[in-house]
C-alpha cells in the first residue's frame, strides 16, 4: 500500500486542459434543443459501438479515459448499456453484419439521444470502401460504408484513427449548442 | 514424399525468412501435413483462391512450420468437385480456417462433419462466394438475422448467457454463448465473423502500391506488423531487399507496437482486478510512449510507416535521444509498477490459476504467440528464424510454462523489458544508408510471403501476383485464428466475472479473423 500511494503522489495530476468545440464537426444541424444539451452536457453517458472498425479508433477511445484526457472529469463515463446512455461513440465502417445490431443499439437508445462518428471509415466508409461501381455511398457486399448509412449522425471526427483529443472535441461539440458550420440558415 | 525432402524438392522463396513453396496432390498434402504434425511442428495458415482464370480451377493453400522454416503447400482443386483433405484432426485451429474457405470461396474440407457456416453470417446468401472472380464485391444483398446453431449444453440447472455482439465495453464486436451451472462456466462457444468488411475481396481491387495501406488497417493494434508482413511479401516477388538502415527502423516499430499494446493491456489487467491504479498508472506510460511516436515518426500507432521497399520516415539525433529518454522513463516506471503487481495480493489471487491453459492442451490445440509462451510454447520467429536485424540481436524469448492469467502478465512484463533493451542495441548500431528503395515491378503469377512476429504472435501475410502489379490474390492472417478456439477451453471451470480478466490477458483481435 505504501509503495501504491508513494506513486501516486510522486506521478502528481496528469490532466490537461480539454479542447472547445469545433462547429465544422457538426454532420447535422444541431436536433437537440439547448435546454437538454444544458442537463446532458453535466453528466453525459456514452455507449460506444464498434459497428466494423479496424480497432485502431478504439485504441484512442481507451486513451480518453486516461490521465492525460481524463474524460471521466468533465463528468462523461462510458456506460455498459445503450439503455442508460444519451450517446452512441459509433466507430465504422458498418459492416453488413453489424448493421441489424447497430440498428438494434440505436433503437435501445432512449430519446433525446446524440449519435458521434468516429473515424475516417465512420465518416465515409475509409479505406474499406471499394471506389469501383458503388458511387460514393461506399457500400459493398461486406460493407454498408459510414455510420449515417444506418442511422442519425450528429457529429463526425474523422482521422485514421482520430487522437483522443479530436475526439474529445467531437463529444463536447455535440453536446453544446450550435449549427452546421457553412450553413448559417439551419 | 519425406518431410525432409521438401526444401530439397522445392524451391525457397526470395526474401528475409526461409519459406519453401510447392505445389502438392491431395495425397501429398495429406502425408505432409500428418508429418509435420508428427514432428511437433503447426499450421499458421490455410486459405483458398480462384484459378479459374488460368484454367486451373481453384487452389488451396496452407503454410506449415516445422524446425527449418515454413513450408507452403499448394493444392490445385477440380472446379467440378471442389474439395480438399481435411487437416482439422491434425490441427484442430483448422476448423474456423477451412470453413471460411468453404464461406467465401465454396471449397469443402472432405471427411468433416462440421458444415456450419463461420465468417458468412446473413447478409450474403449461401450460394455466393465472394471470393470467387466471377462475383461482383459491389453486389448488395438484403441483411437477414443470423441463423446459427450453437452447441447445447443440457442437464438440470445448466442455463445460457448469450453476450454481445455490441459488448458492454470498449470492446470489439463479437458473441460469446456461455453455458454455466451457478457461476461455473461448463461450456463457452464463440460465434465472430462480425467484423467482416470484404478486406480481402478489396485486395483484389487494389495494386501491390495500394495494398500496404489496408495492409496496415487490417487489425490496428497490429499495424506495424501487418506492414511489415505485407512489404516482405511484396520485396520477395519483386526481388527487392530493403536496407539494413530500414530493417533496422522497422524492428525499432515492431518493438514499439509490442510495448504499447503490453502496457495498455497489463493496465486493464489491473482495471479488471479492481486495481484501478494499475490502469492509471499504464496507461500514462502507454501515453507518453504514443506522444513519443507521434513526435518522432509522425503518427501515434506508427500507421503506414513501414512500405514496401523500406519505411517512410527516418531518425535523427534528436528523435535517437527522445526514444531513448522515453524508454529510461518507461524501464522505470514499469519496474516499480511490475514490484506492485507481484506484491499485490488482492490481484495475484485473481491472477493465480485463472483461466490455465496447460502446456500439453497449448501443444495439441496450437495456441501460439505471446500466449503460446506463457503456456510453454517456445516460438518465436525473432529468436527462432531472425531476419535483419533480429539475427544480430539474440532475442530472449520469454516463456512460462503456468498457462494462466499470471504467466500471461508475466510475459508481457518481460517482452515489454526486452523490447526496451532491443531498441536500445539497434540504436547503438543504428546503419546510415537510405530509408527506401524503389520496388522492382513483380512478375504474374508470382507468390510471396512475409512473416513476423507481432505483440500477439506471427503475422503471415501470403501474395499471389496478378498481371501489371495488381494483387491476385492476399490472405492477411492473425494468430488470432488459432488462439480463439483456445481461448473456449481456458475458461471451463472458471467462474463468470472471470471470463473478462482472461479474456484480456489473451486479447485476442476480432477484426484480425473476421476480415
Amino acid at each position: 500500500m505504501y509503495q501504491i500511494i508513494k506513486q501516486i503522489l510522486k506521478t502528481g495530476i496528469k490532466t490537461e486542459a480539454p479542447p472547445g468545440p469545433d462547429d465544422a464537426l457538426r454532420a447535422e444541424a444541431q436536433r437537440l434543443n439547448k435546454e437538454i444539451l444544458r442537463h446532458v452536457g453535466r453528466a453525459l453517458a456514452i455507449r460506444h459501438v464498434d459497428a466494423g472498425s479496424c480497432n485502431g479508433c478504439e485504441l484512442e477511445i481507451h486513451a480518453l479515459n486516461n490521465a492525460y484526457y481524463n474524460i471521466e472529469g468533465l463528468g462523461i463515463h462510458f456506460v455498459a448499456s445503450p439503455r442508460h446512455a444519451d450517446m452512441l461513440l459509433v466507430t465504422g465502417p458498418v459492416s453488413r453484419h453489424m448493421e441489424i445490431a447497430l440498428k438494434r443499439t440505436y433503437d435501445a437508445t432512449p430519446e433525446p439521444k446524440l449519435v458521434v462518428a468516429v473515424g475516417d471509415c465512420g465518416c465515409t466508409g475509409g479505406i474499406f470502401s471499394p471506389t469501383n461501381s458503388l458511387g460514393d455511398k461506399g457500400e459493398s457486399y461486406a460493407s454498408c460504408g459510414k455510420i449515417s448509412n444506418v442511422i442519425p449522425v450528429d457529429v463526425a471526427v474523422p482521422g485514421c484513427p482520430p487522437a483522443p483529443i479530436a475526439l474529445l472535441q467531437g463529444i463536447l461539440t455535440a453536446i453544446s449548442g450550435g449549427v452546421k458550420a457553412g450553413n448559417p440558415s439551419e | 514424399m519425406r518431410l525432409d525432402e521438401f526444401p530439397a524438392k522445392f524451391p525457397k522463396l526470395p526474401g528475409a525468412m526461409p519459406i519453401w513453396h510447392g505445389t502438392v496432390d491431395s495425397t501429398e498434402f495429406r502425408n505432409l501435413c500428418e508429418q509435420v504434425q508428427r514432428g511437433g511442428g503447426k499450421l499458421v495458415a490455410l486459405w483458398g483462391s480462384d484459378e479459374l482464370a488460368r484454367d486451373a480451377g481453384y487452389a488451396l493453400h496452407t503454410s506449415l512450420v516445422t524446425a527449418i522454416g515454413m513450408l507452403c503447400l499448394t493444392l490445385p482443386v477440380n472446379a467440378e468437385r471442389p474439395s480438399f483433405p481435411d487437416i482439422s484432426d491434425l490441427f484442430p485451429a483448422a476448423n474456423r480456417m477451412q470453413r471460411a474457405v468453404a464461406d467465401l470461396l465454396g471449397l469443402h474440407a472432405s471427411g468433416n462433419d462440421d458444415h456450419r457456416k463461420w465468417l458468412r453470417h446473413g447478409s450474403w446468401p449461401g450460394s455466393v462466394h465472394p471470393l470467387r472472380k466471377n462475383f461482383d464485391g459491389g453486389t448488395v444483398f438484403p441483411t437477414e438475422t443470423d441463423a446459427y446453431r450453437f452447441v447445447t449444453v443440457t442437464g438440470d440447472g445448466v442455463h445460457e448467457i448469450p453476450v454481445g455482439p455490441v459488448h458492454a465495453g470498449t470492446i470489439e464486436p463479437g458473441h460469446f454463448r456461455f453455458s454455466i451451472i451457478g457461476e461455473r462456466v461448463l461450456k463457452l462457444e464463440q460465434r465472430l465473423g462480425y467484423k467482416h468488411k470484404g478486406i480481402e475481396k478489396l485486395f483484389e481491387s487494389m495494386t501491390l502500391e495500394q495494398g500496404a495501406k489496408l495492409a496496415g488497417r487490417v487489425s490496428g493494434d497490429s499495424t506495424v506488423a501487418y506492414a511489415w508482413a505485407y512489404a516482405q511479401a511484396v520485396e520477395s516477388v519483386a526481388g527487392t531487399a530493403p536496407t539494413p538502415r530500414a530493417a533496422a527502423l522497422r524492428a525499432i516499430l515492431l518493438e514499439l507496437e509490442r510495448i504499447h499494446n503490453h502496457l495498455g493491456d497489463l493496465g486493464y489487467l489491473g482495471n479488471d482486478v479492481a486495481l484501478a491504479f494499475g490502469f492509471a498508472q499504464f496507461w500514462i506510460l502507454k501515453e507518453d510512449l504514443l506522444r513519443m511516436n507521434h513526435e518522432t515518426f509522425g503518427h501515434r500507432y506508427l500507421m503506414d510507416r513501414v512500405v514496401p521497399g523500406g519505411v517512410a520516415c527516418d531518425l535523427d539525433g534528436k528523435g535517437r535521444e527522445r526514444i531513448l529518454q522515453v524508454l529510461r522513463h518507461l524501464e522505470k516506471g514499469v519496474g516499480i509498477l511490475k514490484d506492485i503487481y507481484d506484491e499485490h495480493a488482492g490481484a495475484q489471487d485473481r491472477f493465480l490459476t485463472t483461466g490455465r491453459v496447460t502446456p500439453d492442451l497449448a501443444a495439441q490445440l496450437g495456441l501460439t504467440g505471446m500466449a503460446g509462451r506463457a503456456s510453454g510454447q517456445a516460438w518465436d520467429l525473432r529468436a527462432q528464424f531472425p531476419c535483419e536485424p533480429y539475427d544480430k540481436l539474440d532475442v530472449r524469448m520469454a516463456t512460462h510454462i503456468n498457462g494462466d492469467v499470471a504467466a500471461r502478465v508475466t510475459v508481457r512484463f518481460e517482452e515489454v523489458q526486452e523490447s526496451i533493451r532491443l531498441i536500445r542495441l539497434i540504436l547503438d548500431r543504428l546503419p546510415a544508408g537510405e530509408c527506401l528503395v524503389p520496388v522492382a515491378d513483380a512478375p504474374e503469377n508470382a507468390f510471396g510471403v512475409g512473416w513476423v512476429e507481432g505483440w500477439r504472435g506471427e503475422i503471415l501475410i501470403a501474395l499471389h501476383t496478378g498481371k501489371d502489379n495488381a494483387i491476385h490474390r492476399l490472405h492477411p492472417h492473425d494468430p488470432s485464428w488459432q488462439n480463439w478456439p483456445v481461448l473456449e477451453h481456458s475458461i471451463i471451470g472458471n467462474i463468470v466475472p472471470d471470463f473478462p480478466l482472461i479474456n484480456k490477458s489473451f486479447n485476442l483481435s476480432y477484426t484480425g479473423v473476421d476480415l
